[in-house]
């Protein structure tokens, strides 16, 4: 299939784009890595008669370590991502998962930014915001702003993104030494898309007790699902199996995935159940280890 | 509107006028007659339009022509040079890793950039790799064998 006609610029600042997308909103679209947007053109599926590359923005493509965060340019490829010893350091959780977003040719191109602020809810990376709090900078024509990661995601491939803005900056906080994190995900083959994904740390305290556990779903809902009452399950406790089992069946119970062509809801959820507890598991050996995926 | 660009395919510059939907795959195949790119699926998912860019490889049918201005591509037509074949493709030929050919310059391209990157990979990272490319002839096996073989071959990797 091939898309539909549409007007091409390719902006060389910031504020050239924000220009032209806020003269030809709603019928504009920026274009990042173009590996979401374009099967989706192709498909005639989204049809903007007017595309905003902003992929000449280098700007935006730096990796940055400021005040125990990682600021990550929204035009970062996930393959830099995924090559920088920087983010294998600091975020081994965002590490891990971007070992499983497709494959290294779609990760050359695809964004950070582009991925989040495509916000399928079977993507790795935005459960990985999800799971440790981040936020993204977005600008727009009244300015900067900062959205924080459980008020970006609406529902289905929606964020709360004004049409008018662009996606600049993803924040994300470092992983201290005691905690250990893990990306575990369900797909048909590797590198497909995630049937269930799971993002988890579990931040131990000095007696061994867990002093945080932070969990997030991709695929168990209309955006990536943050467990609470898992989290809160393992919170000062000493996470043993038992309780590990008890916090991934609080996550089956919490999620309300689609039916779809691969795995029914039910079959999904039971996943969740199985994939929280080798997450969590793998996180705890790591955390006790103070050792992160190496 | 058509745009203007300027590029170097395999070595060789052109310059042409495209509209912007145009992809890059039908670019190359249509407009510089390069039809070793192949057309499975257009929405990236079987990889039989991998191609080089600046040196990575990319999916041809999710990039429009009017980005590649500037830019150097390497098809699977350029891999090798005065039709020597290079040591991966040598070994396709020797492990019977193509069938119908579809899928192959995906298979090729992909696994070039991996032993680029890693002139020694285990048989599961060559699985992973060869993951992302669909192949519906062979089963894969001979496939990964020629990897394998190319990785074991004293040769240089690919330096393209």
């Amino acid at each position: 299939m091939k898309p539909a006609a549409f007007e091409y610029f390719r902006p060389s600042t910031l504020e050239e784009a924000l220009e032209i997308l806020a003269r030809y909103e709603p019928e504009a679209k920026v274009l990042a890595g173009g590996q979401s947007l374009v099967p989706l053109m192709n498909f005639r599926l989204a049809q903007p008669r007017y595309l905003i590359d902003i992929g000449g923005l280098t700007d935006l493509a730096e990796i940055r370590e400021e005040n125990g965060s990682l600021a990550i340019g929204a035009m970062t490829r996930q393959s830099a991502i995924e090559d920088s010893p920087v983010v294998r350091a600091k975020s081994p959780l965002l590490f891990e998962a971007t070992k499983r977003v497709a494959h290294r040719t779609i990760r050359n191109r695809g964004t950070i930014g582009g991925s989040l602020a495509h916000a399928d809810p079977s993507a790795e990376y935005p459960a990985v915001l999800t799971a440790l709090d981040g936020d993204v900078v977005a600008l727009g024509p009244d300015g900067e702003r900062v959205i924080p990661a459980p008020e970006l995601f609406l529902t289905v491939c929606t964020t709360t993104l004004a049409p008018t803005e662009v996606l600049t900056e993803v924040r994300l906080p470092a992983t201290g030494p005691r905690t250990g994190c893990a990306f575990t995900e369900l797909s048909r083959r590797h590198g497909d898309w995630a049937i269930v994904g799971v993002a988890a740390t579990i931040t131990l305290a000095e007696g061994g007790e867990c002093e945080e556990a932070r969990i997030a779903l991709a695929g168990a809902g209309q955006v990536p699902l943050r467990c609470r009452e898992a989290e809160g399950l393992l919170q000062g406790r000493l996470p043993v199996a038992e309780l590990i089992q008890e916090a991934a069946e609080s996550c089956e119970a919490a999620a309300e995935p689609l039916e779809d062509i691969h795995a029914s809801a039910v079959y999904k959820r039971a996943m969740v159940r199985v994939f929280v507890e080798r997450a969590l598991t793998t996180a705890l050996s790591r955390a006790q280890r103070g050792q992160n995926a190496a | 509107m058509q745009h203007k660009i300027k590029l170097t395919v395999n070595g060789v510059a052109y310059e042409r006028s495209v509209d912007p939907r145009k992809l890059l795959t039908d670019f190359l195949r249509e407009d510089l007659g390069l039809i070793g790119t192949h057309v499975g699926c257009e929405h990236g998912v079987c990889g039989a339009c991998t191609v080089f860019m600046g040196g990575e490889s990319v999916r041809s049918c999710l990039m429009f022509a009017v980005q590649a201005d500037g830019a150097e591509i390497v098809t699977v037509e350029g891999l090798s040079e005065n039709g020597e074949l290079t040591p991966l493709q040598q070994a396709f030929w020797e492990n019977h890793g193509l069938q119908c050919g579809f899928c192959t310059p995906g298979m090729l391209a992909c696994a070039t950039e991996l032993l680029r990157r890693n002139p020694d990979p285990s048989e599961d990272e060559i699985v992973e790799t060869l993951a992302g490319v669909l192949c519906r002839c062979t089963g894969y096996r001979q496939i990964i064998e020629s990897v394998v073989a190319a990785a074991a071959s004293a040769g240089a990797p690919d330096n393209r």
